[in-house]
Protein backbone atom coordinates (compact mmCIF):
# COMPACT_ATOMS: atom_id res chain seq x y z
CA UNK A 1 0.00 0.00 0.00
CA UNK A 2 2.89 2.35 0.57
CA UNK A 3 6.55 2.61 -0.26
CA UNK A 4 8.50 2.32 2.95
CA UNK A 5 12.08 3.43 2.60
CA UNK A 6 14.23 5.90 4.46
CA UNK A 7 14.94 9.18 2.72
CA UNK A 8 18.60 9.52 1.81
CA UNK A 9 18.61 13.30 2.06
CA UNK A 10 17.82 16.22 4.33
CA UNK A 11 14.96 18.61 3.81
CA UNK A 12 11.49 17.70 2.56
CA UNK A 13 10.80 14.06 1.89
CA UNK A 14 10.14 12.99 -1.66
CA UNK A 15 6.67 11.74 -2.52
CA UNK A 16 5.94 8.45 -0.90
CA UNK A 17 8.70 8.47 1.73
CA UNK A 18 7.14 7.07 4.89
CA UNK A 19 9.35 9.16 7.15
CA UNK A 20 9.72 12.88 7.52
CA UNK A 21 13.04 14.69 7.22
CA UNK A 22 13.60 14.40 10.98
CA UNK A 23 13.14 10.61 10.82
CA UNK A 24 9.71 10.53 12.49
CA UNK A 25 6.91 8.60 10.82
CA UNK A 26 4.63 10.85 8.82
CA UNK A 27 0.84 10.87 8.98
CA UNK A 28 -1.21 8.38 6.98
CA UNK A 29 -2.58 10.15 3.88
CA UNK A 30 -5.96 9.15 2.49
CA UNK A 31 -7.37 10.65 -0.73
CA UNK A 32 -11.06 11.17 -1.46
CA UNK A 33 -12.07 11.60 -5.10
CA UNK A 34 -15.19 11.25 -7.22
CA UNK A 35 -17.62 13.14 -9.45
CA UNK A 36 -18.96 16.62 -8.67
CA UNK A 37 -21.70 16.63 -6.04
CA UNK A 38 -21.30 13.02 -4.90
CA UNK A 39 -20.72 14.04 -1.28
CA UNK A 40 -16.94 14.07 -0.90
CA UNK A 41 -16.85 17.19 1.25
CA UNK A 42 -19.80 16.02 3.35
CA UNK A 43 -17.99 12.70 3.89
CA UNK A 44 -14.79 14.51 4.87
CA UNK A 45 -16.77 16.66 7.32
CA UNK A 46 -18.45 13.58 8.80
CA UNK A 47 -15.11 11.77 9.10
CA UNK A 48 -13.60 14.76 10.91
CA UNK A 49 -16.48 14.78 13.39
CA UNK A 50 -16.21 11.02 13.91
CA UNK A 51 -12.42 10.90 14.33
CA UNK A 52 -11.28 14.24 15.75
CA UNK A 53 -11.61 13.15 19.38
CA UNK A 54 -9.36 10.12 18.93
CA UNK A 55 -6.91 11.29 16.23
CA UNK A 56 -4.85 14.32 15.33
CA UNK A 57 -6.02 15.09 11.81
CA UNK A 58 -5.90 17.69 9.05
CA UNK A 59 -7.51 18.21 5.64
CA UNK A 60 -6.18 19.40 2.26
CA UNK A 61 -8.81 20.41 -0.30
CA UNK A 62 -8.25 20.74 -4.05
CA UNK A 63 -10.93 23.02 -5.42
CA UNK A 64 -11.37 23.67 -9.11
CA UNK A 65 -11.62 27.43 -9.01
CA UNK A 66 -12.64 28.57 -5.54
CA UNK A 67 -12.10 27.79 -1.89
CA UNK A 68 -15.68 26.46 -1.60
CA UNK A 69 -14.78 23.10 -0.10
CA UNK A 70 -12.28 24.53 2.36
CA UNK A 71 -14.78 27.27 3.27
CA UNK A 72 -17.54 24.69 3.81
CA UNK A 73 -15.33 22.76 6.22
CA UNK A 74 -14.38 25.97 8.01
CA UNK A 75 -18.02 27.07 8.27
CA UNK A 76 -19.02 23.71 9.64
CA UNK A 77 -16.15 24.06 12.12
CA UNK A 78 -15.25 20.38 11.76
CA UNK A 79 -11.62 21.26 12.53
CA UNK A 80 -9.78 24.37 13.68
CA UNK A 81 -8.93 26.57 10.65
CA UNK A 82 -5.19 25.97 10.89
CA UNK A 83 -5.82 22.28 10.16
CA UNK A 84 -7.47 22.95 6.78
CA UNK A 85 -5.47 23.97 3.70
CA UNK A 86 -6.79 24.71 0.20
CA UNK A 87 -4.56 23.87 -2.79
CA UNK A 88 -5.23 25.74 -6.04
CA UNK A 89 -5.30 23.46 -9.06
CA UNK A 90 -5.32 25.67 -12.18
CA UNK A 91 -8.73 24.27 -13.14
CA UNK A 92 -7.47 20.67 -13.11
CA UNK A 93 -7.84 18.78 -9.82
CA UNK A 94 -6.77 15.53 -11.50
CA UNK A 95 -3.45 17.12 -12.45
CA UNK A 96 -2.84 18.27 -8.88
CA UNK A 97 -3.67 14.88 -7.33
CA UNK A 98 -2.08 12.63 -9.93
CA UNK A 99 0.23 14.14 -12.57
CA UNK A 100 1.91 16.94 -10.63
CA UNK A 101 1.49 16.39 -6.91
CA UNK A 102 4.09 18.91 -5.73
CA UNK A 103 1.65 21.51 -4.36
CA UNK A 104 -0.29 18.86 -2.45
CA UNK A 105 2.86 17.34 -0.97
CA UNK A 106 3.88 20.76 0.23
CA UNK A 107 0.48 21.41 1.80
CA UNK A 108 0.66 18.07 3.61
CA UNK A 109 4.20 18.71 4.85
CA UNK A 110 3.40 22.25 5.97
CA UNK A 111 0.42 20.97 7.97
CA UNK A 112 2.65 18.41 9.69
CA UNK A 113 5.21 21.13 10.45
CA UNK A 114 2.71 23.67 11.70
CA UNK A 115 0.01 21.71 13.55
CA UNK A 116 1.65 18.27 13.84
CA UNK A 117 2.28 15.67 14.91
CA UNK A 118 -0.61 14.34 12.85
CA UNK A 119 -2.03 10.82 12.62
CA UNK A 120 -4.08 11.33 9.49
CA UNK A 121 -4.33 13.78 6.59
CA UNK A 122 -7.42 13.62 4.35
CA UNK A 123 -6.69 14.92 0.83
CA UNK A 124 -9.91 15.79 -0.96
CA UNK A 125 -10.02 16.22 -4.73
CA UNK A 126 -12.35 18.69 -6.36
CA UNK A 127 -15.15 16.93 -8.24
CA UNK A 128 -13.75 15.39 -11.39
CA UNK A 129 -14.38 12.58 -13.84
CA UNK A 130 -14.43 8.81 -13.41
CA UNK A 131 -10.77 8.45 -14.39
CA UNK A 132 -9.41 10.78 -11.68
CA UNK A 133 -7.26 8.85 -9.23
CA UNK A 134 -4.62 9.89 -6.73
CA UNK A 135 -0.91 9.32 -7.26
CA UNK A 136 0.67 6.73 -4.97
CA UNK A 137 3.31 9.40 -4.36
CA UNK A 138 0.68 11.55 -2.65
CA UNK A 139 -1.65 9.20 -0.75
CA UNK A 140 -1.37 5.79 0.88
CA UNK A 141 -4.96 4.81 0.17
CA UNK A 142 -7.86 6.31 -1.73
CA UNK A 143 -11.62 6.43 -1.40
CA UNK A 144 -13.79 7.00 -4.47
CA UNK A 145 -17.18 8.54 -3.67
CA UNK A 146 -20.11 8.21 -6.07
CA UNK A 147 -23.81 8.67 -5.33
CA UNK A 148 -27.02 6.98 -6.31
CA UNK A 149 -28.42 10.13 -7.92
CA UNK A 150 -25.55 10.31 -10.42
CA UNK A 151 -26.97 7.26 -12.18
CA UNK A 152 -27.00 3.64 -11.03
CA UNK A 153 -24.95 2.63 -14.09
CA UNK A 154 -21.72 4.23 -12.81
CA UNK A 155 -20.42 1.05 -11.13
CA UNK A 156 -21.10 -0.86 -14.36
CA UNK A 157 -19.23 1.76 -16.44
CA UNK A 158 -16.20 1.32 -14.20
CA UNK A 159 -13.14 3.46 -14.85
CA UNK A 160 -10.00 3.73 -12.71
CA UNK A 161 -11.76 5.41 -9.77
CA UNK A 162 -14.55 2.84 -9.43
CA UNK A 163 -12.35 -0.12 -10.29
CA UNK A 164 -9.12 0.52 -8.41
CA UNK A 165 -9.91 2.74 -5.40
CA UNK A 166 -9.12 1.06 -2.08
CA UNK A 167 -12.67 1.82 -0.95
CA UNK A 168 -15.72 2.63 -3.09
CA UNK A 169 -18.42 4.63 -1.31
CA UNK A 170 -21.91 4.72 -2.81
CA UNK A 171 -23.41 7.78 -1.13
CA UNK A 172 -26.93 9.19 -0.62
CA UNK A 173 -28.61 5.76 -0.50
CA UNK A 174 -31.63 7.50 1.09
CA UNK A 175 -32.33 9.07 -2.32
CA UNK A 176 -32.43 5.78 -4.24
CA UNK A 177 -36.24 5.38 -4.24
CA UNK A 178 -36.72 8.96 -5.50
CA UNK A 179 -34.28 8.76 -8.40
CA UNK A 180 -35.05 5.21 -9.47
CA UNK A 181 -31.64 3.79 -8.63
CA UNK A 182 -31.38 0.06 -8.01
CA UNK A 183 -28.98 -0.45 -5.07
CA UNK A 184 -28.86 -4.22 -5.64
CA UNK A 185 -27.75 -3.69 -9.21
CA UNK A 186 -25.15 -1.13 -8.13
CA UNK A 187 -23.77 -3.59 -5.57
CA UNK A 188 -23.60 -6.42 -8.11
CA UNK A 189 -21.93 -4.22 -10.73
CA UNK A 190 -19.41 -2.91 -8.18
CA UNK A 191 -18.61 -6.47 -7.11
CA UNK A 192 -18.03 -7.43 -10.75
CA UNK A 193 -15.69 -4.46 -11.30
CA UNK A 194 -13.82 -4.65 -8.00
CA UNK A 195 -13.70 -8.34 -7.02
CA UNK A 196 -12.57 -8.37 -3.38
CA UNK A 197 -12.08 -4.60 -2.93
CA UNK A 198 -14.58 -3.21 -0.39
CA UNK A 199 -17.71 -1.13 -1.12
CA UNK A 200 -19.70 0.87 1.42
CA UNK A 201 -23.27 2.04 0.85
CA UNK A 202 -23.92 5.06 3.02
CA UNK A 203 -26.44 7.75 3.78
CA UNK A 204 -25.04 10.57 5.88
CA UNK A 205 -28.63 11.41 6.86
CA UNK A 206 -29.13 8.02 8.48
CA UNK A 207 -28.17 7.23 12.04
CA UNK A 208 -25.23 5.10 10.95
CA UNK A 209 -23.87 8.00 8.89
CA UNK A 210 -20.17 7.70 8.20
CA UNK A 211 -19.61 4.81 10.64
CA UNK A 212 -18.50 2.21 8.07
CA UNK A 213 -16.09 4.55 6.32
CA UNK A 214 -14.64 5.71 9.65
CA UNK A 215 -14.10 2.06 10.62
CA UNK A 216 -12.28 1.45 7.31
CA UNK A 217 -10.07 4.51 7.96
CA UNK A 218 -9.26 3.24 11.47
CA UNK A 219 -8.24 -0.12 10.00
CA UNK A 220 -5.89 1.59 7.48
CA UNK A 221 -4.39 3.61 10.31
CA UNK A 222 -3.84 0.47 12.37
CA UNK A 223 -1.95 -1.04 9.41
CA UNK A 224 0.06 2.15 8.91
CA UNK A 225 1.23 2.38 12.50
CA UNK A 226 1.73 -1.37 12.96
CA UNK B 1 25.37 18.53 -22.16
CA UNK B 2 22.58 16.19 -23.06
CA UNK B 3 19.92 17.41 -25.44
CA UNK B 4 17.49 14.86 -24.06
CA UNK B 5 17.98 16.07 -20.46
CA UNK B 6 17.06 19.55 -21.67
CA UNK B 7 13.82 18.18 -23.11
CA UNK B 8 13.01 16.49 -19.78
CA UNK B 9 13.52 19.72 -17.83
CA UNK B 10 11.72 21.93 -20.35
CA UNK B 11 8.76 19.58 -20.75
CA UNK B 12 5.51 21.28 -19.75
CA UNK B 13 4.60 18.07 -17.94
CA UNK B 14 7.66 18.23 -15.67
CA UNK B 15 5.88 17.91 -12.30
CA UNK B 16 6.91 21.14 -10.62
CA UNK B 17 3.60 22.89 -10.05
CA UNK B 18 3.52 25.20 -13.07
CA UNK B 19 0.14 23.93 -14.25
CA UNK B 20 -1.68 25.89 -11.52
CA UNK B 21 -0.22 29.25 -12.61
CA UNK B 22 -1.09 31.46 -15.57
CA UNK B 23 1.89 33.83 -15.51
CA UNK B 24 -0.45 36.80 -15.26
CA UNK B 25 -2.66 35.67 -18.13
CA UNK B 26 -5.77 35.23 -15.96
CA UNK B 27 -5.63 38.83 -14.76
CA UNK B 28 -4.92 40.04 -18.30
CA UNK B 29 -7.86 38.09 -19.72
CA UNK B 30 -10.21 39.49 -17.08
CA UNK B 31 -8.98 43.03 -17.80
CA UNK B 32 -9.55 42.54 -21.53
CA UNK B 33 -5.88 42.76 -22.40
CA UNK B 34 -5.81 39.22 -23.81
CA UNK B 35 -8.77 38.46 -26.07
CA UNK B 36 -7.29 36.16 -28.71
CA UNK B 37 -4.13 34.94 -30.36
CA UNK B 38 -2.83 38.39 -31.40
CA UNK B 39 -3.13 39.93 -27.95
CA UNK B 40 -1.78 36.74 -26.38
CA UNK B 41 1.30 37.20 -28.56
CA UNK B 42 1.68 40.82 -27.42
CA UNK B 43 1.33 39.77 -23.80
CA UNK B 44 3.87 36.96 -24.14
CA UNK B 45 6.32 39.21 -25.97
CA UNK B 46 6.15 41.73 -23.13
CA UNK B 47 6.65 39.07 -20.50
CA UNK B 48 9.51 37.46 -22.40
CA UNK B 49 11.54 40.67 -22.68
CA UNK B 50 10.97 41.73 -19.05
CA UNK B 51 10.49 39.11 -16.35
CA UNK B 52 11.34 36.34 -18.83
CA UNK B 53 14.75 37.82 -19.56
CA UNK B 54 15.44 38.38 -15.86
CA UNK B 55 14.43 34.79 -15.08
CA UNK B 56 16.60 33.47 -17.91
CA UNK B 57 19.66 35.37 -16.67
CA UNK B 58 19.12 34.21 -13.07
CA UNK B 59 18.78 30.61 -14.23
CA UNK B 60 21.89 30.87 -16.40
CA UNK B 61 23.91 32.34 -13.53
CA UNK B 62 22.77 29.59 -11.16
CA UNK B 63 23.72 27.00 -13.78
CA UNK B 64 27.19 28.55 -13.93
CA UNK B 65 27.60 28.04 -10.19
CA UNK B 66 27.03 31.57 -8.88
CA UNK B 67 26.13 31.54 -5.14
CA UNK B 68 22.37 30.79 -4.98
CA UNK B 69 21.78 33.09 -2.00
CA UNK B 70 23.21 36.06 -3.92
CA UNK B 71 20.99 35.19 -6.87
CA UNK B 72 17.97 34.76 -4.61
CA UNK B 73 18.51 38.25 -3.20
CA UNK B 74 18.95 39.59 -6.73
CA UNK B 75 15.64 37.94 -7.70
CA UNK B 76 13.88 39.53 -4.71
CA UNK B 77 15.21 42.94 -5.73
CA UNK B 78 13.91 42.42 -9.26
CA UNK B 79 10.41 41.35 -8.15
CA UNK B 80 8.55 44.34 -6.64
CA UNK B 81 5.24 42.51 -6.03
CA UNK B 82 5.16 40.56 -2.74
CA UNK B 83 2.57 38.23 -4.29
CA UNK B 84 4.92 37.38 -7.16
CA UNK B 85 7.83 36.87 -4.77
CA UNK B 86 5.70 34.41 -2.80
CA UNK B 87 4.70 32.62 -6.01
CA UNK B 88 8.33 32.44 -7.18
CA UNK B 89 9.39 30.87 -3.89
CA UNK B 90 6.48 28.43 -3.84
CA UNK B 91 7.28 27.32 -7.40
CA UNK B 92 10.98 27.17 -6.51
CA UNK B 93 10.21 24.83 -3.64
CA UNK B 94 8.05 22.62 -5.86
CA UNK B 95 10.71 22.54 -8.57
CA UNK B 96 13.35 21.70 -5.98
CA UNK B 97 11.41 18.62 -4.92
CA UNK B 98 11.03 17.44 -8.51
CA UNK B 99 14.69 18.17 -9.32
CA UNK B 100 16.01 16.31 -6.28
CA UNK B 101 13.94 13.28 -7.19
CA UNK B 102 14.94 13.50 -10.86
CA UNK B 103 18.64 14.46 -10.72
CA UNK B 104 19.81 13.83 -7.11
CA UNK B 105 22.78 16.01 -6.14
CA UNK B 106 24.40 17.16 -2.88
CA UNK B 107 24.26 20.73 -4.14
CA UNK B 108 20.47 20.57 -4.49
CA UNK B 109 20.12 19.04 -1.00
CA UNK B 110 22.21 21.85 0.45
CA UNK B 111 20.15 24.61 -1.19
CA UNK B 112 16.91 22.86 -0.18
CA UNK B 113 18.13 22.89 3.43
CA UNK B 114 19.14 26.54 3.14
CA UNK B 115 15.72 27.57 1.72
CA UNK B 116 13.14 25.26 3.33
CA UNK B 117 10.27 27.43 2.06
CA UNK B 118 11.80 27.76 -1.38
CA UNK B 119 14.30 29.90 -3.29
CA UNK B 120 13.16 31.87 -6.35
CA UNK B 121 12.10 29.46 -9.09
CA UNK B 122 14.59 30.64 -11.77
CA UNK B 123 17.48 30.10 -9.34
CA UNK B 124 16.31 26.56 -8.62
CA UNK B 125 15.79 26.03 -12.33
CA UNK B 126 19.45 26.88 -12.96
CA UNK B 127 20.55 24.51 -10.20
CA UNK B 128 18.33 21.77 -11.61
CA UNK B 129 19.89 22.30 -15.04
CA UNK B 130 23.34 22.06 -13.46
CA UNK B 131 22.43 18.78 -11.75
CA UNK B 132 21.13 17.48 -15.06
CA UNK B 133 24.49 18.20 -16.66
CA UNK B 134 23.15 21.13 -18.65
CA UNK B 135 24.78 24.50 -19.32
CA UNK B 136 23.91 28.14 -18.76
CA UNK B 137 22.21 28.61 -22.13
CA UNK B 138 20.11 25.49 -21.54
CA UNK B 139 18.90 26.86 -18.21
CA UNK B 140 18.15 30.21 -19.84
CA UNK B 141 16.15 28.43 -22.54
CA UNK B 142 13.99 26.68 -19.95
CA UNK B 143 13.27 29.94 -18.11
CA UNK B 144 12.67 32.04 -21.21
CA UNK B 145 10.42 29.46 -22.82
CA UNK B 146 8.47 28.95 -19.60
CA UNK B 147 7.83 32.70 -19.43
CA UNK B 148 5.71 32.42 -22.58
CA UNK B 149 4.49 28.82 -22.58
CA UNK B 150 2.79 29.20 -19.19
CA UNK B 151 0.53 32.09 -20.24
CA UNK B 152 -0.17 30.45 -23.62
CA UNK B 153 -1.34 27.18 -22.04
CA UNK B 154 -3.40 29.04 -19.45
CA UNK B 155 -5.08 31.16 -22.13
CA UNK B 156 -6.22 28.01 -23.94
CA UNK B 157 -8.12 27.13 -20.76
CA UNK B 158 -9.27 30.66 -19.90
CA UNK B 159 -10.58 31.72 -23.33
CA UNK B 160 -11.09 28.32 -24.93
CA UNK B 161 -8.59 29.66 -27.43
CA UNK B 162 -7.82 27.32 -30.32
CA UNK B 163 -4.78 25.36 -29.05
CA UNK B 164 -3.22 25.40 -32.53
CA UNK B 165 -3.29 29.19 -32.52
CA UNK B 166 -1.71 29.30 -29.07
CA UNK B 167 1.08 26.99 -30.18
CA UNK B 168 1.62 29.06 -33.32
CA UNK B 169 2.11 32.09 -31.06
CA UNK B 170 4.93 30.25 -29.30
CA UNK B 171 6.48 29.29 -32.62
CA UNK B 172 6.37 32.90 -33.85
CA UNK B 173 8.10 34.02 -30.64
CA UNK B 174 10.87 31.42 -30.98
CA UNK B 175 13.43 33.73 -32.66
CA UNK B 176 12.92 36.27 -29.88
CA UNK B 177 13.34 33.55 -27.26
CA UNK B 178 16.67 32.71 -28.90
CA UNK B 179 17.74 36.35 -28.68
CA UNK B 180 16.67 36.68 -25.03
CA UNK B 181 18.61 33.51 -24.18
CA UNK B 182 21.76 34.91 -25.82
CA UNK B 183 21.47 38.16 -23.87
CA UNK B 184 20.71 36.35 -20.61
CA UNK B 185 23.60 33.92 -20.94
CA UNK B 186 25.97 36.76 -21.81
CA UNK B 187 24.89 38.73 -18.72
CA UNK B 188 25.20 35.64 -16.53
CA UNK B 189 28.73 35.14 -17.77
CA UNK B 190 29.70 38.58 -16.45
CA UNK B 191 28.39 37.97 -12.90
CA UNK B 192 31.60 36.28 -11.71
CA UNK B 193 33.52 39.47 -12.45
CA UNK B 194 30.92 42.23 -12.03
CA UNK B 195 28.59 40.77 -9.42
CA UNK B 196 24.81 40.37 -9.69
CA UNK B 197 24.41 43.94 -10.96
CA UNK B 198 25.42 42.50 -14.33
CA UNK B 199 22.03 40.74 -14.42
CA UNK B 200 19.18 42.45 -16.29
CA UNK B 201 16.51 44.16 -14.19
CA UNK B 202 13.67 44.62 -16.65
CA UNK B 203 10.24 44.72 -15.12
CA UNK B 204 6.64 44.94 -16.31
CA UNK B 205 4.71 47.17 -13.90
CA UNK B 206 1.29 46.03 -15.10
CA UNK B 207 2.24 42.39 -14.46
CA UNK B 208 3.38 43.27 -10.96
CA UNK B 209 0.32 45.38 -10.12
CA UNK B 210 -2.22 42.97 -11.59
CA UNK B 211 -0.57 40.06 -9.73
CA UNK B 212 -1.25 41.89 -6.47
CA UNK B 213 -4.91 42.36 -7.40
CA UNK B 214 -5.26 38.78 -8.67
CA UNK B 215 -3.92 37.39 -5.38
CA UNK B 216 -6.99 38.89 -3.67
CA UNK B 217 -9.63 37.49 -6.01
CA UNK B 218 -12.02 35.13 -4.19
CA UNK B 219 -12.76 33.12 -7.35
CA UNK B 220 -10.06 32.28 -9.88
CA UNK B 221 -8.88 29.36 -11.97
CA UNK B 222 -5.15 29.89 -11.43
CA UNK B 223 -3.03 30.53 -8.36
CA UNK B 224 -1.24 33.42 -10.12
Amino acid sequence: MHVDHSPSHDGPAVGADARRADGSRRALRIGLGGPVGSGKTATVAALCRALRQELSLAVVTNDIYTREDADFLLREAVLPPERITAVETGACPHTAIRDDISANLEAVEDLEDEVGPLDLVLVESGGDNLTATFSKGLVDAQIFVIDVAGGDDIPRKGGPGVTTADLLVVNKTDLAPYVGSDLGRMAADAKAQRAELPVVFQSLRSEAGVTDVAAWVRARLAEWTA
Amino acid sequence: MSGAALLVLADGRFPAGGHAHSGGAEAAVKAGRITGAASLEDFCRGRLHTSGRVAAALAAAAALGVDPSLLDEAADARTPSPALRAVARRLGRQLMRAARATWPADELDAVAGQFPKGAHQPVVLGLAARSAGLGAADAAYCAAYESVSGPATATVRLLSLDPFEATAVLARLAPEVDRVVDLAAEAAGRVAEEGVDALPAGSAPVLEISAEAHAGWPVRLFAS
